[in-house]
């Protein structure tokens, strides 16, 4: 064992670890998509999002040296990705599910594109909190070495939900969603409502990403997402459109990911990269659990093209 | 190119004459507006490397040179078309049944596993029977790929888009860890990769051209898909079902049967495409074969308007776009990935003008309306 005093503890602890290190992407793109989806509208180009978050923060991040302008600079280029997924769907006769896979593969290739300068270069990071101060054991304050952006998305999840609920826009997000005709009827845009829930997505979907350049595994490479964003997606209907949901699903994901580093740090490398397959795997067995094809799911919302 | 199947219903009650013209303004309509909003693409493109003091002449020009310039860029590109023709036909034989399926890339990587597998296990034998058996092999294992994704969504109600995106991930999972693990070549060092599956094996070039026969399989494919969809019974009632599920159950079509069946076809056909790579470039499988293909295809296949016929030129044309790629880099100092934005901005474009059918004034149908 790799320590021999806490010996096998050191999986489950990694596992801990990696889940609120992994499952910090996860939870910034499904909150986002959740919200896109109530207002009726799905959009499948968050993986592109992603990875344009990802680039885009880390290189005003390098430029400028402050991170938190990376991430801010990663929603906002989220956000113009969402507006173009928005504006492109208001025309007649667009599928928005084909419009998402377009957007994938452009926000993938501008990345590409504009990131071959930021593979070398190497960007200030953004800074954790130690929460593991108490311990003397090196694996627990290593689990315990929490993001700021984890927070956020822990308390965001909340109050999307009470936002959802209770305040006035979150009731025309979710009528749009559910019959655009009543939107219609109280004198709503029924686009300007998806542009803003979309480019609110979007920008979400961003910040996920510079997580992943600047904090884990904090670096910019054309590798680095792998599926994150569309397991994303596949993990709101899971959740049920419920942002309070999409957290925990977010941390089972997270953990699910985790599984394989974890493994290999005690010397089990044996199937490492079946373990990195463990999260699609998981996201296909709960789609296959929970999804029928008798009735319309739980908490769907009417208008949205891929529970129809 | 067919028309518009209430139109083809009108002509008993029209004239023949006025009737030929309003079809010829459809066939006209549904190639101009792709073919625009392709141009409109390209000019997007050229302000976009201007942006990057690229000049946007310079770039058409080597574009040009590198896609249909000479008899070497012509190859190339029909090289690049071969897999692309089988990986858009994944997309677009669901895309008759309504389905929208996008995961080529893994049933293509499933394919070559497959495809390499057989080979290796057949040592020795005659290389025509091996080569059968790769083809057989990765069609299989593509089609089985593909009709999964067909079976969790007609039995359990999942999304097909996300199931089969999904599936590439894992796909390329079970690629890394067979060619990392048990089918590891020892003696690979550099780039972990299974055993070749020898030189007699290779299925070679058409006589008189470097273009493998996997072209001419594409060819094939598209031409045997384009029969099945639009004259065969099987096709009809597929385009039935995709049109209107419930008047297809109503007169009594096994649409379980047409899901599982047009799914498996599908996947065979990307698979194939894993087996033609394996036969015909790589020799043996490792990451390599993760080249995007699968991805190209699909937009192949929406350019295409999910036609196989259509799909020939336009997978040639995405070719030849893929082809000039390395002339790109070479003179102008642009990314590979550019190539990647171009296709990302035909796809936008294309998805966008789906809006004008039916609102240019010169198509404009007298009567349809």
């Amino acid at each position: 064992m790799a320590d021999g005093s806490i010996g096998l503890w050191t999986v489950p602890l990694a596992v801990l670890g990696g889940a609120i290190r992994v499952s910090t992407p996860f939870l910034f793109v499904s909150l986002g998509e959740c919200i896109t989806e109530r207002s009726g509208r799905i959009n499948l180009g968050l993986e592109g999002t992603l990875i344009m978050g990802a680039m885009g923060g880390y290189g005003v991040s390098y430029l400028t040296g402050s991170p938190w302008l990376g991430v801010l600079a990663a929603g906002l280029a989220g956000a113009a990705l969402g507006a173009l997924h928005a504006s492109i769907c208001g025309l007649p006769r667009v599928n928005d599910i084909a419009v998402g896979i377009a957007l994938m593969l452009f926000g993938t290739g501008l990345a590409f594109f504009l990131g071959k300068p930021l593979i070398e270069p190497t960007a200030p990071r953004l800074p954790s909190i130690d929460f593991g101060w108490w311990s003397d054991i090196p694996q627990v304050r290593a689990a315990l070495r929490i993001n700021v952006l984890f927070l956020i998305g822990v308390a965001l999840a909340p109050f999307l939900v009470w936002a959802l609920r209770t305040t006035r826009a979150g009731l025309i997000v979710r009528t749009a969603g559910e019959s655009a005709d009543a939107a219609r009827a109280m004198g709503y845009s029924v686009n300007a409502i998806r542009m803003r829930a979309t480019m609110f997505g979007g920008f979400l979907a961003g910040i996920g990403g510079s997580f992943l350049s600047l904090f884990y595994p904090g670096s910019w490479n054309e590798g680095l997402s792998s599926g994150q964003g569309v397991t994303a997606v596949a993990l709101v209907i899971f959740a049920r459109w419920d942002p309070m949901l999409c957290l925990w699903a977010s941390l089972l994901f997270g953990g699910a990911a985790a599984l394989g580093p974890a493994l290999q740090s005690v010397g089990f490398s044996q199937g490492y990269h079946l373990f990195n397959a463990a999260p699609y795997v998981l996201t296909l067995l709960i789609m296959v659990i929970t999804c029928s094809p008798k009735r319309t799911l739980v908490g769907a919302p009417a208008e949205l093209s891929i529970t129809r | 190119m067919k028309s518009d199947v209430p139109i083809a219903l009108d002509q008993s009650e029209k004239s023949s004459r006025a009737a030929l013209r309003e079809q010829i303004a459809g066939a006209a309509e549904i190639v101009a507006i792709p073919t625009l909003a392709l141009a409109a693409a390209l000019v997007l493109f050229g302000i976009f490397v201007a942006l990057f003091g690229k000049n946007p002449l310079d770039l058409y020009f080597y574009m040009y040179q590198g896609a249909f310039g000479t008899w070497f860029s012509w190859q190339n590109t029909l090289t690049r078309a071969a897999p692309l023709i089988l990986t858009a036909l994944c997309t677009a034989l669901p895309a008759q049944l309504g389905m929208v399926i996008i995961g080529g890339e893994g049933a293509l990587l499933m394919g070559a596993l497959a495809a390499t597998s057989a080979a290796l296990a057949l040592p020795g034998a005659p290389p025509f029977a091996v080569q059968v058996a790769m083809a057989a092999a990765g069609m299989i294992a593509g089609g089985l790929w593909i009709a999964l994704s067909g079976a969790l969504r007609q039995y359990r109600g999942v999304n097909e888009t996300i199931s089969s995106l999904l599936l590439v991930y894992v796909a390329l999972a079970l690629l890394n860890h067979l060619v990392e693990g048990p089918m590891r070549d020892p003696t690979s060092l550099n780039k972990p990769s299974t055993s070749e599956i020898g030189a007699a094996n290779m299925i070679g070039t058409i006589p008189g051209t470097d273009v493998h026969w996997g072209f001419a399989f594409g060819i094939v494919a598209a031409v045997l898909a384009y029969v099945l969809i639009y004259h065969t019974v099987f096709g009809f009632a597929a385009r039935v079902a995709g049109g209107n599920i419930r008047a297809a159950k109503v007169v009594g079509l096994n649409v379980s049967r047409l899901i599982l069946i047009i799914c498996f076809l599908a996947g065979a056909a990307a698979g194939l495409a894993g087996m033609v790579e394996v036969a015909a470039v790589q020799g043996r499988t490792n990451a390599n074969l993760a080249a995007g293909y699968g991805f190209t295809g699909i937009l192949v296949a929406f350019l295409a308007r999910h036609n196989p016929l259509a799909i020939i030129p336009v997978a040639i044309l995405l070719g030849g776009i893929g082809a000039s790629g390395g002339l790109l880099q070479r003179r102008l100092g642009l990314p590979d990935a550019s190539v990647l934005v171009l296709q990302g901005m035909i796809f936008i474009a294309v998805l966008a003008s789906d809006s004008l059918y039916g609102r240019l004034p010169i198509f404009a149908r007298k009567g349809a309306a």
